[in-house]
């Protein structure tokens, strides 16, 4: 790939925890890669519709207040509608272990839960981008 | 001076270089013992009463609510069986954003992180067979905050207290939401303008109750070291205070009823020297910027405790050690009021025998351990002392820059706060990657034995949600459609006007209107903040 990486970091949802999405795409950054932070409030919709727009790589969602399944199940279909199936989709946060198996299903290749380190989560999106 | 060379140096969070050893001449260079004073006098460095804990301990509060009314309210009753002396409610996400439980925004979210509140009526059960002279209510609630203290002033009224005479607390403070925790609603100046507006209204018709806790603790959670905690939130009271003073009220009439909310992880002495020196400043920046004259306007009142940020994920029940010094850091520090964060919080809703822990640390202070003995038992350690008097220096530097720099709403809208303290926790985040900064079972003495305790989650229940909603629709059904819709359209006229909406906003309240729906109205005048993102 000639450009690079690039990485749409998305807060779903009303949660307000932002410091971890914060500190994540800084790190994404200091990797060399180019990062569109949402902000917070996002719905599936939005999520769906700015990884499109940016023609993303890498759609990164960052959940701390527990409704990560819910929103998880409306956007999978929302970014296979808009030809996202084959991006790199990745969430982190505060992800109890019993959910792990369903985000992955739900096509979540990367799940960073609480305590994951930033080279790991770096070092996972460079080897997962082809 | 040699001698000192040779040691590792050491600098605090806050920047400050700490000395291998103190004596009285660090204290006279740091600016001398001059501004402690007495604990109950000016400026109230050693505690703003004279006897503390002795005569009363500290109020303990734990953070709470979850599910809907009826749950959360079995829980209030569980910790105040338990020796719990207050109650600090927990909203979800939904309420907090001024959303109503049936809203396509709230789906996936009714009562995850708090317990849900739709109207008048969910205040009526969450707090039934709760005396509110004894227990005292704090809600931790912001951008819906005129919504919810109209509830609660309007549920005391009907169960026949004096309002004039209610206490309690709301922590409405707006502008840190804007930095972190993110519940904001609408843009910065009418949400400043909201804050004043229930500031002057309590000051009229609730004397008694705390409209504001100007909380440090959020700042600090995202990624502000200790004196920034403290001068950024003494920069926000002062917005709020501005705004008061603005409407024609007197410093006096409402400074006393504002409250604080800060942290307390890190090292013991640096938050304790904070907590002092924070008390002298507040009642400094009282006395002489605004020229009160009654002591206790320049009281800072503060909750102390929490701890998130320091407690982690690894080896989780190391935190309740963590929370024990937690709780020890806030007794030294002088706070009126206690809340922990539970061992497991790091992944869930903290279980019944994980508040009643943090609950049992609070108590076992007062009981066993002589912190209720005496006032302030750190004063004239010269180490503390010399602490207080540079972190109170630095307190003031830091807010002469947020001045210099146009002020902090100015700051705060334009996302230069946000982005100086997310700055900060990046680094932080790395130093403790690197082991440069040290947490135990992080980044050294990691437990390899996978012998953790199991922390048991917090279970959702899908039926909450329906009963929540199933419950908002009755209310809906049995209120007066037309009072609601003039109490509406007054909730209206008043932002238009730009009158003090809280008039209109308990009115509408008693007259069943949604927390929602009060929100679209001021929404439709105040339209809704859009975030500048910058990090």
């Amino acid at each position: 790939m000639n450009r690079p990486i690039k990485v749409v970091v998305a807060k779903p949802g009303l949660d307000g925890h932002d410091q971890g999405a914060k500190v994540v795409a800084r790190a994404l950054m200091d990797a060399g890669m180019e990062v569109i932070y949402t902000g917070l409030r996002q719905t599936p919709e939005q999520v769906a519709r700015i990884a499109q727009e940016e023609d993303a790589d890498v759609i990164a969602l960052s959940s701390m207040a527990g409704s990560h399944v819910p929103f998880c199940e409306k956007l999978k279909p929302l970014l296979e509608q808009a030809g996202l199936s084959d991006k790199l989709w990745v969430i982190g946060g505060n992800l109890p272990k019993q959910d792990h198996a369903r985000l992955r299903e739900l096509g979540f290749r990367g799940v960073f839960p609480s305590s994951s380190r930033l080279d790991d989560i770096v070092n996972f999106v460079k080897a997962n981008v082809t | 001076m040699n001698d000192r060379l040779k040691v590792r140096p050491v600098v605090n969070e806050s920047g400050i270089e700490i000395q291998p050893r103190y004596g009285a001449q660090d204290v006279e260079e740091s600016g001398g013992f001059g501004f402690i004073g007495e604990a109950g006098q000016y400026p109230f460095v050693r505690g703003i009463h004279p006897q503390m804990y002795r005569q009363r301990p500290y109020t303990m509060r734990q953070y709470t609510g979850f599910g809907n009314p009826a749950d959360t309210n079995q829980r209030f009753k569980y910790l105040i069986a338990n020796g719990q002396t207050g109650l600090n409610v927990a909203f979800d996400l939904p309420t907090q954003c001024g959303l109503d439980s049936d809203d396509p925004l709230a789906h996936g979210e009714v009562g995850r992180v708090g317990m849900a509140v739709d109207t008048l009526r969910d205040f009526e059960i969450a707090f039934e067979g709760i005396d509110l002279d004894k227990i005292t209510v704090s809600l931790t609630v912001n951008g819906a905050a005129p919504q919810l203290i109209a509830m609660y002033l309007a549920m005391a009224e009907k169960r026949g207290y004096d309002v004039a005479k209610l206490r309690g607390t709301a922590q409405n403070d707006i502008l840190k939401e804007f930095i972190g925790r993110g519940t904001w609603i609408y843009p910065v100046e009418p949400s400043v303008r909201l804050v004043g507006d229930t500031i002057e209204y309590c000051a009229r018709h609730a004397p008694k109750y705390s409209p504001v806790s100007v909380c440090g603790y959020h700042i600090r959670e995202s990624g502000a070291n200790p004196v920034q905690e403290m001068a950024y939130a003494f920069c926000i009271a002062k917005a709020y205070a501005d705004d008061a003073l603005a409407r024609g009220l007197d410093i006096d009439e409402f400074a006393g009823r504002l409250s604080f909310n800060f942290n307390v992880f890190g090292s013991i002495f640096e938050q304790v020297g904070k907590f002092r020196a924070a008390r002298g400043l507040w009642a400094k920046i009282v006395k002489e910027h605004y020229g009160a004259k009654k002591p206790e306007s320049g009281w800072l009142r503060m909750i102390a405790g929490g701890g998130g940020g320091g407690l982690t994920f690894e080896q989780p029940e190391v935190n309740i050690v963590r929370g024990a010094y937690y709780a020890l850091i806030a007794a030294l520090g002088g706070a009126q009021t206690m809340a922990l964060c539970c061992f497991d919080e790091a992944y869930t809703i903290p279980t019944e025998y994980a508040q009643r822990i943090s609950l049992r640390t609070m108590q076992l202070l007062i009981e066993e351990m002589g912190l209720s003995d005496t006032v302030d038992p750190l004063g004239g350690s010269w180490y503390v002392e010399t602490l207080t008097n540079q972190m109170r220096a630095r307190m003031e530097e830091t807010m002469a820059e947020v001045d210099a720099q146009g002020g902090i709403v100015k700051l705060v809208a334009e996302g230069a706060i946000q982005a100086k303290v997310s700055a900060q926790a990046y680094k932080m985040q790395r130093a403790i990657e690197s082991g440069e900064f040290r947490k135990v079972g992080v980044n050294c003495y990691r437990n390899e034995q996978a012998d953790d305790l199991e922390v048991q989650m917090h279970p959702y229940n899908e039926e909450d949600t329906r009963r929540q909603v199933a419950s908002l629709a009755e209310a809906r059904s049995a209120r007066d459609a037309r009072r609601v819709a003039q109490a509406l359209a007054q909730v209206r006229a008043a932002a238009e006007s730009r009158s003090n909406v809280m008039p209109a906003v308990v009115e509408a309240v008693k007259a069943y209107a949604t927390v929602g729906e009060i929100t679209q109205q001021l929404a439709g005048v105040y339209g809704r903040y859009r975030e500048p993102v910058r990090f």
